[in-house]
């Protein structure tokens, strides 16, 4: 090895004859692309790619599956699916998880992250929180957690008869929520789903922030302060401008995760709750599928649940865009 | 766990006020977000201790009140979890999947994203961006198809598939972060080892792949929390029961609990779900925020 090395670097000959030598096609090549690029490429068109084009072609057929027989029907099935009232409720509740988590969580990340990073002295140089480093790692907790397992803790803590909420409200005097079944009741079912599944996402996208708001150069924070600019507007005028790009990136991984929600939803009610009010998309397609064997209105859901992740993600690029997401803040 | 990391708590109070120059409006705004951020931590650990807490008590002590500490420490409830319940064996299976699907995503991931990042080939911009449908199309588009092809395959049901579905599902969020890292190492290197007479595949395999290696860390231990958290793919093509990975396995224990009732044993279920993550961010949390922050930059 150590030879070779020596006869290389005595001229710049040997490295343009090196390169051209590149760029003949030798076994050692062919093999490398082949494996390389090959084998992984193969295991992701046949189990990833080719999914996705045949639920879009099944979408079509009424196929029950357990034949080859795959009448084709068109668009019949689509038809069928926005005349299906159940359906559209979970279309409807999607939405709803798609408005609303990704405020809240986004909001709730923002605040806490803005706290840690410039909680600290006003005086000398910008800097955090004492303790941060415990507020961080507390925060990305359920994070790591299953979600399954996030939403049985949450079942439980939810639980009429020993659940953890009710005890601390009777504990605290509130004796009308005794007994209160929170997800068995249709008035609060969807939002004790959205507590739990917020809980599991704040501290994720805390972290994200700060790791944003401290790639903000601080002599931007000192000219800032130097201006005259307090914390809150630092806050809002500095550091969320400068972030928006990492708050677009969240905002549409919490609405991709909202439109699904599946682990969350099916757990903490497994039929779709009270009066259906907790029923999501992807609860609704995996039953058709896997219990009822409609698989051509499956992936005719799946179709839809699809457009509508598209249009949520678009619709994001276009309000982050329209309210000036491309100007280059910092200049 | 929780309480252990409460235990290294690092004097989050009472240490505001240590420098002179501070101002009264700073002591404010630091005691309000410590009140803040303390009753977020709150938040996080009371349902997470209270789990802890109530995997310890029999069932009856859990009715009586949710609260209350257990009269005699039930591990016994840990025993049953884990062999009247079965959370043994599928412990182990969960084991057996994720590694190996680990291994082969991290493999061929890092393979697929060094030749995308380092050569420059026909296709190679189209083949980025079925990665990148991959990343975005919802995976129950995609469910209903991929378990009949497993059907066909003989795949159904078995461990093998659900671990080659795993390695499919993770390879593209794998590529893209790899692709990046490898973008980024510097070519001179590569081509010193070819001119010292090393073939492509020793480069990969003897230079680049080491070089690597912060990227593999990051990129592996958020596969391994993913796949190890994945319950839409078992649930949907891993359905026989002595094949269940954990996360189907406790959701199938907490669903007949409204038979059997043992929620003793279902919180200790829980406890033992939950500690090979906890122990793994604990023991890589520096390196997982990192990296959080890294995939962000693009």
């Amino acid at each position: 090895m150590t030879q070779v090395t020596n006869e290389v670097q005595s001229g710049g000959g040997v490295v343009a004859t090196a390169r051209r030598r590149r760029k003949k096609l030798t076994f050692d090549k062919v093999s490398f692309m082949a494996v390389f690029l090959g084998l992984p490429l193969v295991i992701y068109l046949v189990f990833v790619i080719s999914p996705f084009v045949q639920a879009v072609y099944y979408s079509m057929t009424s196929w029950s599956g357990f034949d080859n027989n795959m009448p084709f029907v068109g668009l019949g099935n689509y038809v069928k699916l926005f005349n299906d009232d159940i359906f559209m409720l979970s279309v409807r509740n999607s939405i709803v998880l798609a408005i609303f988590l990704p405020v809240i969580t986004v909001i709730l990340a923002l605040v806490l992250a803005t706290l840690v990073t410039i909680g600290g002295s006003s005086r000398g140089q910008i800097k955090g929180l004492k303790g941060a480093g415990f507020y961080r790692i507390v925060s990305f907790f359920p994070y790591v957690i299953p979600a399954v397992v996030i939403g049985i803790i949450w079942a439980q803590i939810f639980n009429p008869d020993n659940g953890l909420l009710n005890g601390i409200l009777t504990g605290i005097g509130l004796d009308g929520f005794k007994d209160f079944p929170w997800l068995g009741d249709s008035r609060t079912a969807m939002i004790a789903s959205m507590v739990v599944i917020v809980w599991g996402f704040v501290g994720f996208y805390m972290i994200l922030f700060i790791a944003a708001i401290k790639g903000i150069p601080a002599e931007t924070f000192e000219a800032a302060r130097i201006d005259g600019a307090g914390r809150f507007r630092t806050a809002i005028n500095i550091t969320i401008p400068l972030i928006r790009d990492n708050i677009q990136t969240a905002y549409v991984y919490m609405g991709i995760l909202a439109l699904d929600a599946f682990v969350y939803m099916s757990i903490l009610n497994s039929t779709g709750g009270p009066e259906n009010s907790t029923l999501v998309m992807s609860q609704k397609l995996f039953t058709t599928a896997f219990s009822k064997g409609q698989f051509g209105l499956a992936c005719a859901m799946g179709v839809v649940l699809a457009v509508i992740t598209l249009i949520f993600s678009a619709l994001v690029f276009l309000v982050n865009r329209w309210t000036g997401g491309n100007k280059d803040v910092s200049e | 766990m929780a309480l252990n990391i409460a235990k290294n708590k690092p004097a989050a109070h009472g240490h505001v006020e240590r420098k002179s120059q501070e101002t009264k409006g700073d002591k404010v705004v630091a005691g309000v977000s410590h009140t803040m951020l303390a009753l977020w931590s709150l938040l996080v650990l009371v349902p997470l201790g209270w789990t802890l807490l109530s995997s310890f008590k029999t069932t009856s002590e859990i009715f009586a009140s949710p609260f209350s500490l257990p009269e005699v420490w039930q591990f016994q409830n840990y025993v049953n979890a884990w062999n009247t319940a079965g959370i043994g064996s599928y412990f182990f299976n969960t084991v057996i999947v994720v590694g190996a699907a680990l291994v082969i995503v991290m493999v061929l991931g890092a393979m697929c994203a060094y030749v995308l990042a380092r050569f420059v080939f026909p296709g190679s911009r189209a083949i980025y961006y079925l990665m990148l449908a991959g990343l975005t199309f919802p995976i129950f588009l995609a469910i209903v198809p991929l378990f009949f092809i497993l059907k066909n395959m003989g795949l159904l049901n078995t461990l093998p598939g659900l671990i080659i579905v795993y390695v499919a599902f993770a390879l593209p969020f794998t590529v893209f972060f790899l692709f990046s890292f490898f973008k980024a190492l510097p070519s001179e290197i590569a081509e010193a080892a070819q001119i010292d007479g090393a073939g492509e595949w020793r480069t990969f395999f003897q230079i680049m792949l080491p070089m690597a290696k912060p990227g593999m860390a990051s990129v592996a231990i958020f596969n391994f929390l993913g796949l190890w958290n994945q319950y839409l793919i078992p649930v949907a093509i891993n359905t026989k029961r002595e094949n269940y990975v954990l996360s189907q396995g406790i959701a199938a224990f907490a669903g007949q609990q409204g038979y059997a009732v043992d929620f003793g044993s279902l919180f200790a279920a829980a406890i033992i779900v939950v500690v090979p993550v906890l122990v793994m961010y604990i023991l890589f949390q520096r390196q997982l925020q990192g990296s959080v922050s890294a995939g962000t930059m693009k």
